[in-house]
């Protein structure tokens, strides 16, 4: 398989639909495309040997000096909620009350 | 289209169900997962919101120490191994109650791994295995009916959005659905002991799905499962696993294939139905939450949260069978909520039978509770004074008539027991000329019962302790009466 295979039209269509977008034939390829250049590009990472390297998804934990430091955590007490008029006045749709939406069926 | 199944015992007997449960509980924090916003049941739709639970741009989750401490608590008492570094992740999908585009879980390294509940079966205790326990947040409220542009509208709260959970999963190591019932029935009991959580099915603060399949005996692999939601009490739970046990036997038996859907239960018709979604639906692409820093949960903290562990409701059980002269079944009873529990203790220590004291509860109270439909909390006796009407009858200053009507009179009135017993105190006879007046008469009236005790039949004595308890309207000292009648008879 060539690089430029990694990524399958079938594919781009799965992923949209995963993402909820909506394609055009014609921007099908072009998503093709852009998505195969972007692994490409990822794909440098492997000339790395990571064998032995733990994962690591997010760098915080570099700074901590213990492991009980990793820890971000906060008291169980209350903080004052927004305002529900604030909120509202950013809702697409709403009755004051709630957030509407088109009606939704399946889950 | 399912039709209703109706499978012969000998084909039903032919396969083996295969259970598993999931079981999600709201743990009983005062602020959300990962924001300061309430987390309370209840309040005006929206109004407990903030950027972090409405998935604004750049709000960034903390998560709730407390959440930690519950959840892990949970974990212990179900004999989980507690892990000490767990990792938060990303479950992506889209709905309108889900403002972030995905939920805050955990995902192949969950805060705790096997457990394990002891279920009482037909077949002596079963050990079923927790596969699982994992904190996650919950997702807002969607509201389908009930306004009037419902037919093109969805309504979304987002009050319950952020609200912590943990999610329990079982072993498929459950065979029927009576043992998913006690199953269900034993973890809540131990969540209700550690107090984590209200486990409030009407409220959604316990949720169940179950996966079951079917298989024929004998067969190591297990069949398709269906995933079957939408199950509000324990005893639905029951009954859904019924209906779709035999429903699948007979897809089967028909030459037919179990497909691999979630099903939705429907009480008033007591049937599942497809939810028809597509199947490929589900590919949630978790990935490490990188909003969060890993979870550690040392050793040292977890010793400290265990300090906290109360008496489980098995152990107690055993120690109040020990301690206090108790049946199982009435442990049983006793036991059913942590308060109750510590109600009865408390005044069983001071009573002089503790065994009296949880018969009359067993009777006396819970029968009158059902009838005027109370609550134990409600009752208008307090175990303090079904303790002093224990210590009465168990003295024989009251007999079991009196007893009764002291109850009812508590329940009418909404009294404690003490302050009706002071008040209507009953006139006990304890003159034994009295009493040995009315045995004389009733002996004179029952010579066959006379002869018979004199044969030999010694257990007649309580015929003439009943009648003249009666003839006396149930004012004669019991012990005394008891003591004068043998004598009586024996003379």
């Amino acid at each position: 398989m060539t690089d430029s295979e990694r990524v399958s039209l079938e594919d781009v269509r799965r992923v949209a639909e995963l993402s909820s977008l909506e394609l055009t034939t014609a921007e099908e390829p072009h998503m093709r495309r852009d998505l195969n250049a972007i692994l490409d590009y990822v794909a440098q990472l492997n000339e790395l040997d990571t064998s032995q390297v733990e994962p690591m998804a997010q760098v915080a934990e570099v700074l901590a000096a213990s492991q009980e430091e990793i820890n971000v955590l906060r008291p169980d007490s209350v903080v004052p909620c927004l305002d529900r008029a604030q909120v509202m006045v950013s809702a697409p749709e709403t009755d004051g009350v709630f957030f509407k939406v088109p009606k939704v069926i399946e889950r | 289209m399912a039709t209703a199944a109706i499978v012969s015992p000998e084909i039903m007997a032919k396969y083996e169900p295969v259970i598993g449960l999931e079981v999600h509980v709201q743990l009983l924090t005062e602020t959300k997962a990962f924001c300061g916003c309430a987390n309370k049941f209840g309040a005006p739709p929206n109004t407990n919101v903030c950027p972090v639970c409405l998935g604004l741009p750049g709000a960034l989750p903390v998560l709730n120490e407390r959440a930690v401490e519950f959840a892990t608590l949970a974990s212990l008492a179900l004999h989980c191994q507690v892990r000490e570094r767990s990792i938060f992740a990303r479950k992506n999908y889209f709905y309108p109650d889900l403002p972030k585009g995905y939920q805050i879980s955990q995902f192949d390294k969950p805060l705790a791994e096997h457990g394990w509940i002891d279920v009482p079966t037909p077949n002596g205790t079963k050990r079923i295995g927790i596969t699982r326990l994992h904190m996650e947040e919950d997702a807002g409220k969607s509201i389908h009916d009930g306004f009037s542009d419902s037919a093109t509208r969805t309504y979304v709260d987002l009050n319950r959005c952020g609200t912590p959970l943990i999610e329990i999963v079982s072993e498929p190591d459950i065979r029927t659905p009576d043992e998913a019932y006690e199953y269900l029935t034993r973890l809540k009991e131990i969540l209700l002991y550690t107090a984590v959580s209200d486990c409030n099915m009407e409220e959604g603060s316990l949720r169940c799905d179950a996966n079951v399949s079917v298989r024929p005996r004998g067969q190591e692999k297990f069949g398709t499962k269906a995933e079957v939601k939408n199950v509000n009490s324990f005893r639905f739970i029951r009954a859904a696993l019924e209906y779709e046990i035999e429903r699948q036997i007979d897809v089967i038996e028909g030459g037919g294939r179990v497909v691999q859907e979630t099903r939705l239960w429907n009480a008033n018709e007591g049937r599942t139905y497809s939810m028809r979604s597509k199947e490929q639906a589900h590919d949630y692409r978790y990935f490490p939450e990188p909003d969060l820093p890993p979870l550690i949960v040392s050793s040292i903290r977890r010793a400290e949260i265990a300090q906290q562990m109360p008496e489980l409701p098995e152990a107690r059980r055993a120690r109040m069978v020990a301690d206090y002269g108790l049946t199982e079944q009435d442990a049983q009873t006793l036991t059913a909520t942590r308060a109750f529990a510590d109600q009865f203790e408390a005044a069983a220590k001071t009573a002089k039978s503790p065994r009296r004291v949880a018969n009359l509860i067993q009777s006396e109270l819970t029968s009158r509770l059902k009838a005027a439909g109370l609550e134990l909390e409600q009752s208008p006796i307090s175990m303090k004074g079904v303790a002093q009407a224990a210590d009465l009858a168990e003295e024989g200053k009251l007999s079991s008539k009196q007893l009764k009507q002291l109850f009812d009179i508590a329940f009418e009135k909404s009294e404690d027991f003490p302050v009706v017993y002071e008040r209507e105190k009953p006139q006990q006879i304890t003159d034994a000329s009295e009493i040995e007046k009315m045995i004389d008469e009733v002996i004179a009236a029952n010579p066959k019962q006379v002869e018979q005790y004199r044969g030999g039949k010694k257990t007649v004595a309580a015929f003439f302790v009943g009648q003249v308890m009666k003839a006396s309207k149930g004012q004669a000292n019991p012990g005394l009466l008891n003591e004068l009648v043998v004598r009586k008879l024996d003379s």
